[in-house]
C-alpha cells in the first residue's frame, strides 16, 4: 500500500493550528513514514492536487477565493477535516459579522481606524470579502470537525492516528473536543 | 416526612418527598446537565437541558421543578433526550457571539463544559452573530450581552441572596436583554450594592471582573454556597 495524501490548507484563521501541527516534533517523522504531504501553505506546491487522502483546512471562510478552493479541495480529496475553531464555528474570523456586511467591515477596517491615508484597497487581484464569514460546513460537507484554538498536538495526532489505522476517529471528551 | 420510591432507568431509588426529580437523579448516580440550576436560588427550569421522560407522560418533564412521586418511573438518558440536549447547547451556541478562544472564562466555562459533556463537535445550525453590547460601567465588574445564555441565574441571586433586585430581563426572543434598574448602565444602577453575586452565579464570561483577560478568569461559587448555607441553617455570627 502506498502512502496516504494528506494535504493541509489555511483560509482565514492565524496559523496557529499549523503551528499545533508541527507542535506533534519528533512524532512526524513517525508520521512521514506513513503519510505524503502533497499539498500545505508550509509546502511549495502551487496547485491542489487530484486523489488526496485527507485534507486538514485551518481557517473560516472569507472571501469568494477560499468558498472555490473550498469547493476544489472537497472535489479532490477523501477524508475533509475542519481543523480548529475557526473552520468549525467562524471563531475569531467570524466575529466581523456582527458589525454588517462587507462595505461596513472594510469602512471599519480601512477608514475609520485608519489615521493616515485612510482608503479601501481595490487591487483587483484581491479576493473579494463574502458578506459573512462562515465555517467551513457552511460551504462543503465536512467529514471531521476538529476544535481546538489551536487543536493541541495530542488531539492531531489522536485524529491523525486513528485515520493512518483506517477507522473512523472518534472525539469524546475534554482532550478530544473543547472549543477554545 | 416522608419517603417515596421511585424508578430511574430502571433502579428503584428512594427519595425524600420534598425533594425534586434533579435531587433524585443525582443521589442515584445519574446526574443530569444543567445550566440554569444553581444550589441556594429558586428553580425556573428555563434551560431545559434536564427534560426527562416520565413512563406514560408523553410530554418531557425538567427534573429540577418536578417534584418525586410514589411509583415514578424516569429515564434520565435516553436518544431523544441527548439529542434534545445537543441541540439545545447548539441553538444557545448560534444565538450569540460565544468565541471561546478569546473569552476571560475560557476553560472555566459551564457552557463549554456542557457543549463537551453532550458530545458538541459542530455547530449544526447557522451563527446569528448579533451586535450586542458589553457594559463596562460599573467600577469592578463588567457585562458581556455576547457570552449571555439568559439562564437568569444573576437576576435570581440579586433578588433572592442579596435582596437588591437590580438585574432583570427586558424584551423577548432574540432581543432578551439582562437589565440593570430600569434597564440604565450598570455603573449608574442605585440599587447595585456592587456584591460581586452576579458575577459568581454566572455560568459563562458574561459577567466578570473587570481586568481579567482571556482564559483568565475563575467563578469563585464557594462564597456563594456560604452564604446560602449560612442562610439555611441558620448560621448567623456577630
Amino acid at each position: 500500500m502506498g502512502k496516504i495524501r494528506v494535504a493541509t490548507e489555511w483560509f482565514a484563521g492565524c496559523a496557529g493550528c499549523h503551528m499545533s501541527l508541527l507542535d506533534l516534533g519528533e512524532w512526524l517523522f513517525e508520521l512521514a513514514k506513513v503519510v505524503d504531504i502533497v499539498y500545505s501553505p508550509i509546502a511549495d506546491v502551487k496547485e491542489y492536487p487530484e486523489g488526496v487522502d485527507v485534507a486538514l483546512v485551518e481557517g473560516a471562510v472569507s472571501t469568494d477565493e477560499q468558498v472555490a478552493k473550498a469547493r476544489l479541495i472537497r472535489e479532490r480529496t477523501g477524508v475533509l477535516i475542519a481543523f480548529g475553531d475557526c473552520a468549525v464555528t467562524a471563531n475569531v474570523p467570524g466575529m466581523r459579522n456582527a458589525l454588517g456586511k462587507k462595505e461596513v467591515v472594510l469602512e471599519r477596517a480601512f477608514l475609520d481606524l485608519v489615521d493616515s491615508q485612510p482608503q479601501i484597497p481595490s487591487d483587483p487581484a484581491l479576493p473579494v470579502l463574502l458578506d459573512r464569514v462562515v465555517p467551513l460546513h457552511d460551504i462543503v460537507d465536512v467529514d471531521i470537525h476538529l476544535p481546538g484554538c489551536p487543536p493541541p498536538a495530542a488531539r492531531i495526532q489522536a485524529v491523525l492516528e486513528q485515520l493512518v489505522a483506517g477507522e473512523e476517529p472518534r472525539l469524546v471528551g475534554r482532550e478530544l473536543l473543547k472549543f477554545g | 416526612m416522608a419517603v417515596v420510591t421511585l424508578t430511574i432507568n430502571d433502579h428503584l431509588v428512594s427519595a425524600e418527598d420534598h425533594q425534586t426529580l434533579l435531587d433524585a437523579a443525582k443521589a442515584a448516580d445519574a446526574p443530569l446537565p444543567t445550566l440554569c440550576q444553581l444550589d441556594g436560588v429558586s428553580d425556573v427550569a428555563a434551560c431545559r437541558l434536564c427534560l426527562v421522560e416520565i413512563d406514560g407522560s408523553p410530554k418531557l418533564q425538567p427534573a429540577c421543578m418536578t417534584p418525586v412521586a410514589e411509583g415514578l418511573s424516569v429515564r434520565t438518558d435516553t436518544q431523544r433526550l441527548r439529542d434534545y440536549r445537543r441541540m439545545i447547547v447548539e441553538l444557545l451556541f448560534a444565538e450569540r457571539n460565544h468565541v471561546c478562544a478569546v473569552c476571560v472564562l475560557n476553560g472555566h466555562c459551564e457552557l463549554q463544559d456542557l457543549a463537551i459533556e453532550v458530545g458538541i463537535d459542530h455547530v449544526r445550525y447557522e451563527y446569528l452573530h448579533p451586535h450586542v453590547g458589553v457594559d463596562v460601567s460599573h467600577a469592578q465588574f463588567g457585562i458581556d450581552d455576547n457570552r449571555c445564555v439568559l439562564c437568569t441565574r444573576c437576576v435570581r441571586v440579586c433578588e433572592e441572596v442579596e435582596g437588591a433586585a437590580t438585574r432583570d430581563v427586558m424584551g423577548r426572543g432574540t432581543n432578551c436583554r439582562i437589565i440593570s434598574d430600569l434597564n440604565v448602565p450598570w455603573g449608574q444602577a442605585d440599587s447595585c450594592t456592587s456584591c460581586g453575586k452576579c458575577v459568581m452565579a454566572c455560568p459563562t464570561g458574561a459577567l466578570f471582573t473587570q481586568g481579567a483577560t482571556t482564559a483568565e478568569m475563575e467563578k469563585d461559587r464557594s462564597k456563594l454556597s456560604y452564604i446560602v448555607r449560612a442562610r439555611e441553617e441558620h448560621q448567623w455570627v456577630r
